[in-house]
């Protein structure tokens, strides 16, 4: 325990330190933070609980679209902003911006997760890949339908309200990190606090079989819903941060933008390793990591590669790298391991 | 917003000429989504995109002067081969796995496919001009192309060809056999994976005669394959496996479900509503499932 408190107190202050150590990069860091969030978030149900969903995405859009809203919606009317392409009419104050972003970012967290407890009843009654396409299809749907709402945009797009003016230059990217990466430490004492307790043993008890979970006494739907409610606050939360950090919402291509966050967030919980703490966390560095690089050396393949990556992990590596850790050193996840049966199965292999 | 539809008969009836006539093509796309489905336990994000690379084929067949109905016949050969060599590469090693491996093994895929014909024929929404002209109804008051009456008149020969062969041929009942009881098919001596890759060749070329005749009837885009697999997705869930006259009911109905959508909601809202469709089937038919469930308690 005291190890882990070092290790996390070290965490926290490169975190706090990280974007005065590495001005350039602030956006990116800010942008590491939010997906780390989504992979954490999406793992609780996917890893934890086995419903595998492509749909989280319709909370992070929701999220974004309600964040941005909100926040002009509460000095200015929503249509005329977005018809007139917003910033070049209306100007919002340093106090009217900060108390729009935080009401805006409430409503963009609680919204997202009453929708989840309301849907939740219908769609995770489904199983198995049912609910994965079904889930699919909820976020392209509503990609395109918001693509067709004119209040919020429709096909030409939302901009958020821009940072204003406090002084300094640097003060947008520095309020965002520390906004992202103050999300990104509540996730992780939430998530981390829910991994200890029964709650999580239930989750993994769906997961491995729900007829007998049910069988035992355990209500599975209601656990369920929660679980689902918990992933959608967060991934609320990221989209409200998202949409003000990229500053211009796209009703496919950066709110429900299934093709790139749907997939990213399946894939970085995957390749950390899912049904882990700390395997969404890594497997998010590394794949931004990986991402920024071949988008930026390779700007057009980058869908090539996202493809060919996705196969790849999924066939070779559906274990990830937690997973992979675990079978190597079985003795610092806490499992004993008896040395004669260990080298009796190498020798097997 | 017209919700007068049934007021224009001549509307409601091009509607569902219309709808008939496209929902035949989804059909036959979902029947390659069901033999796959049904012998390999596979659910295949990538049909959409397998739809729209035969309609390419058929169009770059219009480039170079070629007529684009013999696409029909090009476009399934090389789908073919195009089909076993993705079971090569990818669907044999998540055959007998988790069905999520193999929807996000397979939607790794279809990323790759649309990027890599987004490079090779750009981003454009294109057609391939049949020049078949239109027919005329009703004192002309319904328009119909002849090349959609042309498509549907091919995918039904094509259907009718595939059954007749999948009960006569060899490779037929072996595939039947194996969408039975693989192991049992194994024991008596039916190369599987051979089977396998029959199966999928067979599911693509069939995707690529539905794309040529999209090309020529509709238009085709990179990014337009999803809608496709969702579709075939949908007929498959609501008619069920193995039953053809299912998928051709279901496919039709699906078609006039769309051009109603098209009506009376507006274009931009068309693939929205299939979407929003699939949900509500899965979720009506999850709780008609869980009654049943009940039923037995």
């Amino acid at each position: 325990m005291n190890k882990n408190f070092i290790l996390y107190a070290a965490i926290l202050i490169f975190g706090l330190a990280a974007p005065f150590i590495f001005p350039a990069f602030k956006v990116q860091l800010s942008i590491l933070c939010v997906l780390i969030v989504l992979a954490t978030t999406w793992n609780i149900q996917g890893g934890e609980m086995g419903y595998n969903s492509f749909g989280n995405i319709l909370f992070y859009g929701l999220g974004m679209y309600l964040c941005a809203s909100v926040q002009v919606g509460m000095f200015f009317p929503l249509a005329e902003w977005t018809e007139s392409g917003g910033e070049k009419t209306f100007v919002h104050t340093p106090p009217q911006f900060f108390q729009g972003m935080a009401v805006g970012l409430v409503v963009a967290a609680v919204v997202p997760t009453i929708v989840a407890g309301l849907i939740g009843y219908s769609i995770l009654g489904l199983r198995g890949h049912y609910f994965a396409i079904c889930t699919l299809g909820l976020g392209v749907a509503a990609g395109e339908i918001s693509g067709g709402i004119e209040i919020i945009g429709a096909g030409q797009g939302f901009t958020t309200p821009p940072f204003p003016n406090v002084g300094s230059l640097e003060a947008r990217g520095e309020f965002f990190y520390f906004l992202s990466f103050f999300t990104l430490v509540l996730t992780f004492i939430a998530v981390r606090s829910i991994y200890s307790t029964r709650f999580k043993l239930i989750l993994n008890a769906i997961r491995d079989n729900e007829d007998k979970a049910e069988a035992m006494g355990i209500e599975t739907m209601k656990y369920k819903i929660i679980g689902w409610m918990i992933s959608a606050f967060f991934c609320g939360l990221a989209g409200g941060i998202m949409g003000g950090l990229v500053g211009y919402i796209d009703s496919t291509d950066v709110a429900f933008d299934g093709r790139e966050m749907g997939v990213f967030m399946v894939l970085m919980a995957i390749l950390g390793g899912k049904g882990t703490l700390w395997g969404p966390i890594i497997g998010a560095t590394i794949f931004h990591i990986f991402k920024e690089g071949f988008w930026t050396f390779f700007l057009g393949w980058q869908y090539v590669a996202l493809g060919v990556l996705i196969v790849v992990i999924v066939i070779y590596f559906p274990e990830g790298i937690m997973g992979w850790l675990r079978e190597k050193y079985p003795e610092r996840f806490g499992e004993v391991v008896d040395e004669k049966d260990r080298k009796a199965q190498v020798e097997l292999k | 917003m017209d919700f007068l539809v049934f007021q224009y008969p001549m509307i409601t009836l091009q509607a569902c000429l219309d709808g008939i006539l496209l929902g035949v093509l989804f059909a036959l796309i979902a029947y390659g989504m069901a033999l796959q489905w049904g012998v390999m336990n596979i659910i295949n994000i990538a049909q959409g995109d397998l739809v729209i690379l035969g309609g390419y084929i058929a169009y770059f067949m219009y480039l170079y002067g070629i007529h684009p109905a013999w696409g029909v016949i090009v476009a399934p050969v090389i789908m073919y081969f195009v089909g076993i060599a993705i079971y090569k590469l990818v669907i044999n090693k998540v055959v007998d796995r988790d069905l999520f491996i193999s929807i996000l093994a397979t939607f790794g895929i279809s990323i790759l496919f649309m990027q890599l014909m987004n490079f090779a024929f750009g981003a454009d929404v294109v057609l391939a001009n049949s020049g078949y002209g239109t027919t005329m109804l009703f004192d002309n008051n319904v328009v119909l192309p002849n090349s959609k009456i042309f498509s549907a008149f091919i995918s039904i020969v094509f259907a009718i060809c595939l059954v007749i062969y999948m009960k006569k041929s060899k490779l037929g009942r072996a595939i039947r056999a194996t969408a039975q009881n693989a192991r049992a098919a194994k024991i008596l001596g039916v190369d599987t994976e051979k089977v396998y890759a029959a199966t999928f060749g067979i599911n693509a070329a069939l995707c690529g005669v539905a794309g040529a005749l999209i090309s020529i009837t509709f238009t085709i885009h990179p990014y337009m394959g999803l809608p496709y697999t969702i579709r075939s997705f949908m007929i498959v869930i609501v008619a069920g496996l193995g039953n053809l006259p299912g998928v051709a009911m279901s496919g039709m109905g699906l078609g006039v479900f769309e051009e109603f959508a098209d009506y009376i909601l507006g274009t931009e809202f068309r693939i929205g509503s299939v979407f929003l469709l699939l949900v509500l089937i899965l979720v009506y038919r999850r709780f008609k499932l869980s009654r049943k469930r009940e039923y037995l308690k």
